[in-house]
Parts: structure tokens; sequence; C-alpha cells
């Protein structure tokens, strides 16, 4: 009858809750080094070809819409806190609180898309995406005056933002749907204070997908601004 | 489970501090971007937002305080292996003055 007074989310492998909860843990962090090393791969390539073709990535970046970028960074922050909070109330044992906090972070990221989304129709707009159609004479000194830019090195520049700000937006998609199951089971009572992993790893993923913007925004938007 | 396990979250204003701490920042940095501190707009905007990320890891993912050292080293390894990827990336394109 010793089994009856187990956890019923506890795996017959694992010797108690703490280690199974440590392993899936320490899976996640495995994966999300993948994460790191798959985004680092696209953030070298962006600082090697900025440092070949400075002048067509500095007048492309200027192009970007710094105010939708940093209001998109202050969303995915205030849905990393809210995902924290949502952890914190499923270790607490309140339901509707995580199911709540859990909603809003789906919200949250449906907000960050749609700006994002707003950012490409201006793309589209302006002919800056790589392409047929990619035009790109945009490039001004402080006295008017147009400076030349190669619009194949400035097609590079877009080339690399739309990838990695669209692999960014397609982990935001998977977290979204992420976040609405988690939503959906929490209401159902899956989540317990013995047993939250799903939302602890999930919260994980979140903040990672958060912090690659972290990055994404000074690079992308902030730092050619002046050059 | 004895109390010394769940020793990982930390109290609702805490983290709501954290979040203005990041919001904070956030706005600092584009503030910055309009300054023109010549070569220095990278450095002060990439270290700002290492300092960013740098809380998101310890507070909101809970690598302080993680009861697994086994974690930590993961990811340390992560950030390791990305940073030998981007020098050693930089150190051949850096040094080909014949181009």
């Amino acid at each position: 009858m010793e089994h009856e007074a187990h956890n019923p989310a506890l795996l017959h492998h694992f010797a108690d809750a703490q280690q199974q909860k440590n392993a899936a843990s320490l899976g996640m962090w495995l994966f999300l080094v993948t994460e790191i090393m798959f985004f680092g791969g696209m953030f070298c390539a962006y600082l090697v070809y900025r440092l070949a073709h400075f002048n067509a990535f500095a007048a492309g970046s200027q192009q970007l819409n710094i105010w939708m970028g940093a209001i998109n960074t202050a969303v995915l922050i205030v849905s990393s806190v809210t995902v924290v909070l949502a952890v914190k109330a499923a270790e607490a044992g309140k339901r509707k609180l995580l199911t709540g906090y859990l909603v809003v972070t789906v919200l949250l990221g449906m907000t960050f898309l749609v700006i994002k989304g707003f950012e490409y129709a201006e793309k589209f707009e302006k002919h800056h995406v790589p392409g047929p159609t990619f035009n790109f004479t945009d490039k001004f000194d402080d006295n008017g005056k147009q400076i030349p830019v190669n619009p194949k090195e400035a097609e590079l520049f877009f080339s690399l933002y739309f990838a990695m700000t669209g692999m960014h937006a397609l982990h935001m998609i998977i977290g979204c749907g992420l976040f609405s199951t988690l939503a959906v089971l929490a209401w159902k009572g899956h989540y317990t204070p013995g047993y939250f992993t799903p939302v602890e790893n999930a919260g994980l993923y979140w903040h990672l997908v958060d912090i690659i913007w972290i990055y994404l925004f000074p690079l992308l938007y902030l730092i050619s601004r002046h050059s | 489970m004895s109390e010394h396990e769940e020793h990982t979250t930390h109290s609702q204003g805490f983290y709501i501090g954290i979040g203005v701490a990041l919001l904070i920042l956030t706005v600092t940095t584009a503030g910055v971007a309009f300054v023109n501190l010549g070569p220095f707009n990278p450095v002060v905007a990439l270290l700002i937002a290492t300092i960013k990320a740098t809380l998101v890891v310890l507070f909101f993912m809970h690598v302080k305080g993680a009861s697994e050292k086994l974690t930590g080293a993961v990811v340390v390894s992560g950030f390791f292996f990305l940073a030998i990827l981007i020098s050693l990336s930089l150190a051949d394109y850096l040094t080909r003055s014949w181009r």
C-alpha cells in the first residue's frame, strides 16, 4: 500500500519528487543551451556582416522603428514578470491566480506579435523586404545629402533582420501555444504545489525568448543610430 | 519536502521590483541611443542588455538558488560555447588585413 501515498505525478524511476524536478529542469536547460547556440549562430553572422558592410548595415538599422522595438521590449519584460508570478502562484497552489497569469502572458505575447506585424507591414510598404522588389536609397547625412549605399549590402541587413526577428517571432508563437495549453490545464487543476514542473519549464523557455529579444533590440535597432 | 528545498522563489514585490528595474534599463538604453557617444554607443547598449539578461537569468530563471549544481554548470557551458563561437569567428574576420 506504500504506492497509494505517493504523489501521482511522481514517475517510478525517480527516487522522489525533488529528483524528478531537478532532472526535468536539467533537460530543459540543455534544450535552452541548444537554443542559445542556434540564435548564437545568427548573432555571429550579424556581427561578421555588420563589420564587413558597416555603412549599409547602419543605414538599414536607421530605417527600423525604434519606438515599436522599445514598446515590444517592455511588453516582453512585463510578460516575463507575469510568467514568474505564475510559477509563484503554482507553487502556492492558487489555481485561479495561476490561470490568470498564464492568460495574461499569452495576451502579452500576442500583443508583441501584433506590434511586430505592424513593423513588418511597414517594411513591405517601404520595399525593405529582401527579394525582387527590394529598393534602398534612404541614407542621408546630417545636412540632408544623400550618401551612396550598396543596395545589395542593405538587402543583407534586412535578410538578417527578417531571419532573426522572424525566428524569434516563431518562438513567440510556439510560446503562446504552450502557455494557452498550460492555462487550460491549470484551470482544470492539473498543477498542484507538489507538481508544477511544466509551468516552471515553459517559464524558462519564455524567459530565454525574452533574453534573445533583449539582445536583438540593441543590436538591430540601437547601436547604429549615429553611424 | 523539507523547507530547505523550496527556496527558489522570492516575494511578489521582489519580482515586480526586478521587472521595474528591467523597464527602467529599457528606457535608458533607448534614450542613450539618441545621444552620440561615438564608438561607445554599441558598448553602452550591449552592457545594458547584458545587465538585463543577467537579471532575468539569475532571478526569473532561478539560477541563483537552484538546488542542482549541475544546472549551473550547463548554463555556464552554454554561454562559454557561445563566447567561443563569437570570439574565434571575430578573431578570424577582424585579422584579415589583406581584405
